[in-house]
């Protein structure tokens, strides 16, 4: 099970992504954090190079539905719309709706248990490919 | 004559009967353990400084006079992220984030609008604003000159602390080298021009946020003060010359007395680092004065109300450890930007504490618990040791450099989750006593789409009817000063003057000193 993780955006908080990806690495997955302000065609590019069977993305900057859909976007455009995508961040629960709306497979606002993300990503990893 | 409630006088300074624990000592005086001023709350209380900004230029002006209308007594202001990072609200990378977490500030003019109506000369503003701090600043002096103020009344911070951005916020633009000599310059051009401006802010709250532990915070804030303090004597500037005017930034978080004793040994510290290690001579060289923010990793989007018992707690071990200035946390933030509701609850527990709690009649009322002395002796030793262990390793910007604090706040946050994941670490309302949450969820802040189109209208309309030779003659002779070790602030006080953009001069500077990237982190 291989995850691609990053940042979108411009924010810098990766406190969460971090923790995100070690206990997904603890849960026995191969997370790949690419890093902060990664632009939506590179986080794609980068998830078909690393055959990735998960995208997830965390944006603490208020600008998840504006980056998440510009990521779907890119994964359309490097034909890889198929991985799954997780959002995760200080997501307000009205936004949830819209996000799952425009593409992403799941979303764990802040708050959400680290147990759940962990079975909630690994879930999504079995259906891909 | 001051009293309790029930009529028993309360002297403003309590010591053994023999006087001043030579540890301890009086506060205002060495080493400061009971804090930097004599007299602390009995003459004037903290600086009550909420962190706010979104929008345009216009919209926080409207933000600061309310805050202003309901007794906050200074400002803080919060820029958008491509103001932080030196892109224009017109960027590509800028696109959904203008206006967003601050406000967006693409010019001088975007910079006096923020402030119209507002007397600079008497008001403290604080900023919080790091890789592009030189450029805020010449935007500030160029505002505050339209105004007619006198630049050497100016009072308030410029953050400044770029190295706790390749730490822990993240906000980084240029590698470390060039984003030291950036920060030295401001702190020597302020030394000469801006004498009731303090140019740096020394921060360990955001190691804090990101993870870190109150020891680690501490020792991290302490190696980083080091480090500056050694960058700015090699480029030649005496210690006791920008000493007195650095000030610090500590996070407040839950465990009460740690808190405290934390701030105490702080003070404690800075003044045994400046003296012995500094050989400063003068007394404010070691003088610690520092702003609290409360903190919003502590905060939890279940039960959010819970929050305003959170952020109380955590202004109390401000107070009660002697800040100079506060920010309460809106209880939303783990949600939403705070509304004006939540904003002005975060102002009124600030008042509260400040006015009817009765806390502030006595300076440092904690001395001499036989706990708090004992965990702040604690809290120096192991912050002591950890800077010695930084020196050992080769100093704490090539620690920086290869990642490594990056790592242990890392390692420390994910610790911190598991065990609230357990159940080790209670969280009310998100591990226990979770029930039925029956309060509606809190009216979030709204964020008015309409901004980011509005500040790029404004910025095209700038750049169509500025006097473009003059704009371009500035940003040509910035991009040569650059290249020297001149001090870079004359010339991007011109370029400022003529019109120059955040982006723009972010950009002459992103062409000489180039763009820093993290390692990785595992």
């Amino acid at each position: 099970m291989r995850i691609v993780l990053a940042k979108p955006g411009l924010d810098g908080h990766d406190r969460g992504v971090k923790v995100v990806a070690m206990a997904l690495r603890d849960a026995g997955a191969e997370v790949i954090y690419l890093g902060l302000r990664q632009s939506a065609n590179q986080i794609a590019v980068a998830a078909r190079a690393e055959d990735a069977d998960v995208i997830g993305i965390s944006v603490l900057s208020g600008a998840h539905l504006a980056l998440s859909r510009q990521v779907r976007e890119a994964q359309e455009a490097a034909g890889v719309a198929d991985i799954p995508l997780v959002v995760g961040g200080t997501i307000p629960p009205q936004d949830v709706a819209p996000l799952t709306g425009l593409g992403a497979a799941a979303v764990f606002p802040v708050g959400t248990p680290i147990a759940d993300v962990v079975k909630g990503v690994l879930a999504l990893g079995g259906g891909h490919r | 004559m001051t009293t309790t409630d029930s009529g028993i006088p309360v002297e403003p300074l309590y010591e053994p009967p023999d006087g001043p624990d030579p540890a301890l000592g009086r506060p205002g005086e060495p080493p400061f353990t009971r804090g930097p001023y004599a007299s602390m709350y009995r003459e004037r209380l903290w600086t009550m400084r909420q962190y706010a900004g979104f929008g345009a230029a216009a919209d926080t002006n409207a933000r600061y006079r309310y805050l202003l209308s309901q007794g906050q007594t200074a400002l803080s202001v919060a820029f958008d992220l491509p103001t932080q990072l030196g892109y224009d609200s017109s960027h590509e990378l800028a696109a959904s984030e203008v206006g967003r977490v601050g406000v967006a500030i693409d010019t001088a003019d975007d910079m006096a609008a923020v402030f119209d109506g507002l007397p600079l000369e008497d008001l403290s503003v604080n900023f919080t604003i790091n890789a592009t701090a030189p450029i805020m600043l010449a935007f500030y002096l160029v505002a505050a000159e339209r105004q007619g103020a006198d630049l050497t009344r100016l009072a308030g911070t410029l953050q400044n602390d770029i190295l706790k951005e390749f730490l822990a916020r993240k906000l980084y633009v240029f590698p470390p080298q060039p984003s030291l000599r950036l920060a030295g310059d401001v702190v020597q051009f302020c030394a000469q021009e801006l004498p009731r401006f303090n140019p740096i802010s020394v921060t360990g709250y955001h190691a804090r946020e990101a993870g870190c532990d109150a020891v680690q915070e501490l020792g991290l804030t302490m190696a980083s003060a080091i480090a500056y303090a050694e960058h700015f004597t090699a480029r030649g500037l005496a210690f006791d010359s920008f000493a007195p005017r650095l000030s610090f930034h500590f996070s407040s978080q839950m465990d009460l007395f740690e808190e405290v004793a934390k701030v105490r040994a702080a003070r404690r510290l800075w003044h045994r680092i400046a003296t012995e290690r500094f050989g400063a001579t003068n007394p404010n060289s070691g003088r610690l004065r520092f702003f609290s923010g409360c903190s919003g990793a502590t905060l939890t989007a279940a039960q959010p109300l819970n929050n305003v018992i959170r952020s109380t707690l955590q202004c109390l071990a401000a107070v009660l450890g002697g800040a100079q200035s506060i920010h309460v946390m809106g209880f939303d933030e783990a949600l939403e930007i705070p509304t004006e509701e939540s904003v002005r609850l975060a102002l009124r527990t600030q008042q509260i504490i400040g006015y009817e709690s009765g806390v502030t009649r006595t300076v440092d009322p904690l001395a001499g618990s036989y706990f708090v002395e004992s965990l702040t002796d604690s809290l120096e030793a192991r912050a002591a040791e950890l800077v010695a262990q930084i020196d050992a390793a080769g100093g704490y910007v090539h620690l920086l450099e290869q990642g490594a604090p990056q790592r242990w706040i890392a390692e420390s946050a994910y610790r911190a989750e598991q065990a609230v994941q357990s159940g080790e670490r209670v969280k009310v309302g998100v591990n226990q006593f979770t029930g039925d949450d029956d309060a509606p969820p809190p009216r979030l802040f709204e964020v008015d789409e309409t901004a980011g189109q509005r500040q790029r209208d404004r910025l095209a309309r700038h750049l169509a009817t500025r006097d473009e030779p003059a704009a371009q003659r500035a940003l040509a002779a910035l991009g040569k000063v650059a290249t020297t070790d001149e001090n870079t602030m004359p010339a991007l006080l011109a370029a400022a003057r003529a019109g120059g953009t955040v982006g723009e001069i972010s950009g002459v500077l992103r062409a000489e000193f180039g763009e820093y990237r993290e390692p990785a982190p595992w």
